[in-house]
């Protein structure tokens, strides 16, 4: 879309360019990124210095705010179009397509520069990879094109752990890639349960989501299937010993709620073109649990390893 | 006739000179943050020797 068919309606405010950044996805990252400096901290006795580890952090906020710039940026067209979207500071007209480029580019270089500064060439790296493979590699490229898109997709918001790790170890071991699992058979079931209650603004601006190509039938079977390889994912961290008994509870506990869920959702007409109120209620449930799972799930790895309560089942 | 080129800057009424006012005083904190932020790992770098040999 034009910067003509976005004129400038009002003068944009602070709020409008952190909204630029996406601040809630931001506090899932930076959540997930600081429980796996940690955990890494936690499992190996390595010490990152806490001005380091700060400023490690305020760089994956920086880094996730900058893919979100660029993702504004390049979505602004289906952003205007779109109900829960048109709000937004481009479509909004507070903020010019390019200032958001402009802003995402900057905090990119900015982000990886600080995580360098702060920690190690591996970890830089690796989110300077995570904004380019959110930025590009989904935005630009597998969003409009294909169903999958989200699947594939969630391998960018799963990086953040396995930046956190390497920040402290300049390593990733087994330990951060199943982190990085988690979170990436997370993705899919967290964000069709949204799918599903917006499917006709995605159908309006053709962007192949799964319940518009597939419909909401195949989307709910796929919510269950993917949490079904969610839950034993969710439990690795017990084999390897990067989770104790506390997360042993948390997960187990978290991720049968979770199946409860998506097995009532198969059940349901969540998405249906038939629809009841009860069907839109339970997927719009399933998506706001889905997000309290993760903070808990990554919460339970940050008790353990920052409050010396993690007591592991297995030897390490 | 020859035109006269227009090179008048564009006139801001008060609520644009403030919001530009706003955003250069958030991008001046921004910066300064960043030469803190890059001044702070210089000086712990120096001081615990992290990373510096291999930089060197």
């Amino acid at each position: 879309m034009t910067d003509a068919a976005l004129p400038q309606k009002r003068y944009a405010t602070a709020a409008d360019y952190l909204n630029l950044m996406k601040p809630r996805i931001m506090m899932l990252v930076v959540f997930t990124g600081f429980a796996g400096l940690v955990a890494a901290s936690g499992m190996t006795g390595i010490t990152m210095h806490p001005a380091m580890a700060a400023i490690a952090t305020l760089a994956v906020a920086l880094g996730s705010g900058a893919a979100g710039a660029i993702n504004m940026w390049y979505d602004s067209d289906i952003d205007a179009v779109m109900t829960r979207t048109s709000t937004r500071p481009i479509p909004s007209g507070a903020v010019p397509r390019e200032e958001a480029l402009a802003l995402g580019l900057i905090m990119s270089g900015v982000s990886v520069m600080l995580m360098w500064l702060a920690s190690n060439w591996l970890a830089a790296g690796l989110l300077a990879f995570s904004i380019f493979y959110y930025g590009v590699i989904y935005t630009m490229w597998l969003k409009r094109a294909t169903p999958q898109n989200i699947v594939i997709g969630g391998g960018a918001g799963a990086f953040p752990p396995v930046i956190g790790w390497a920040a402290v170890t300049g390593n990733t071991p087994l330990d951060a890639w199943i982190l990085f699992a988690i979170i990436f058979f997370w993705t899919p079931p967290h964000f069709w349960a949204l799918s599903l209650l917006a499917h006709k603004e995605y159908a309006k601006v053709s962007v192949p989501m799964l319940p518009v190509t597939h419909g909401a039938r195949v989307t709910r079977q796929q919510i269950l299937i993917y949490t079904l390889v969610l839950v034993p994912v969710s439990l690795l961290p017990l084999a390897t010993g990067l989770g104790g008994w506390i997360y042993g509870a948390a997960a187990l506990g978290l991720g049968a709620t979770f199946l409860a869920y998506a097995i009532r959702l198969v059940r349901s007409d969540a998405g249906d073109a038939t629809s009841t109120g009860a069907g839109m209620k339970l997927a719009r449930n399933t998506f706001v649990f889905s997000i309290l799972y993760l903070f808990a799930l990554f919460g339970a790895v940050l008790v353990e390893h920052a409050a010396g309560l993690h007591f592991p089942l297995t030897g390490t | 006739m020859a035109e006269t080129p227009d090179t008048a800057a564009p006139q801001l009424d008060a609520e644009a000179l403030k919001a530009r006012k706003r955003r250069n005083l958030w991008l001046g904190l921004a910066l300064a943050a960043f030469v803190v932020l890059v001044m702070i790992t210089t000086v712990i770098r120096l001081n615990t020797g992290i990373g510096v040999s291999e930089r060197m």
